[in-house]
């Protein structure tokens, strides 16, 4: 039960980051996993991609009904990402956990600093 | 050449999504806003379409590599929806600033954790 109640929160925050800022809800997802439920780094990282799937999906069809949504544009830089994944995917399996969970500290400081600078 | 700049921010965006377990929208919003003229509001749902594809094929390869957790996966998924109600809500009723503020601090607050306590097990 109370995992359960752990993981609603951690959907609920990364749907309300999503709509804050619009994002796909990871920055929140993969850190509270590894925090909270003592997930391993990759199981993090593996397990956010489905949830962000889910969620992207909701969002976007919530967007496309104001009408602002460009396919042709999301294709422009979805497909070229498809093929990015799959390589970060590759390289993340090769890599220590240690690192994973570093580089994501990092990537948040740089989000952080991305925020407070106007 | 705008064209293949968003697109090369589009893979970059894809390499660190699948490292960090992120949709990518992180680089495909300046891609859009930067190489394709587009508004803000428009760049962020467009960059939410591009995420689908992206997340539902790197959870495709992350789960033949055994790093998914499917049930719970998707349940945050399912649950997710309120959040994005609320947050909508609250967009609209508190001042950005105080939000982008708010959030640095959380994103600092769990940086800090992630450095100190790295994921409990193996290394």
């Amino acid at each position: 039960m109370r995992r359960t109640l752990q993981l609603a929160a951690i959907g609920t925050g990364a749907g309300a980051f999503s709509g804050l800022f619009g994002v796909g809800g990871g920055t929140i997802i993969v850190p509270l996993l590894m925090l909270w439920l003592a997930y391993e780094p990759r199981e993090a990282t593996g397990t956010s991609m489905a949830a962000i799937a889910v969620i992207a999906t909701f969002a976007a069809a919530l967007h496309a009904a104001y009408g602002n949504v460009d396919v042709a544009a999301a294709a422009l830089v979805g497909i070229p990402a498809i093929g990015g994944a799959v390589l970060g995917i590759a390289l993340q399996q090769r890599i220590p956990e240690r690192a994973i969970s570093a580089a994501f500290a990092l990537i948040l400081v740089v989000i952080a600093v991305e925020l407070i600078v106007p | 050449m705008e064209d293949l700049a968003a697109a090369v921010l589009g893979l970059l965006g894809g390499i660190v999504g699948g490292l960090l377990g992120v949709g990518g929208g992180i680089l495909f919003v300046p891609a859009l806003t930067l190489f394709q003229d587009m508004p803000q509001i428009e760049a962020e749902a467009t960059s939410l379409l591009a995420i689908v594809p992206v997340a539902a094929i790197a959870a495709w390869r992350q789960s033949s590599y055994g790093n998914v957790r499917v049930r719970e996966g998707l349940l945050i998924g399912a649950l997710s929806p309120i959040g994005v109600l609320a947050g909508v809500v609250v967009a609209n009723e508190v001042s950005q600033r105080v939000l982008e503020l708010s959030f640095a601090a959380l994103a600092l607050y769990i940086a800090a954790r992630l450095a100190i306590s790295p994921a409990r097990g193996r290394p």
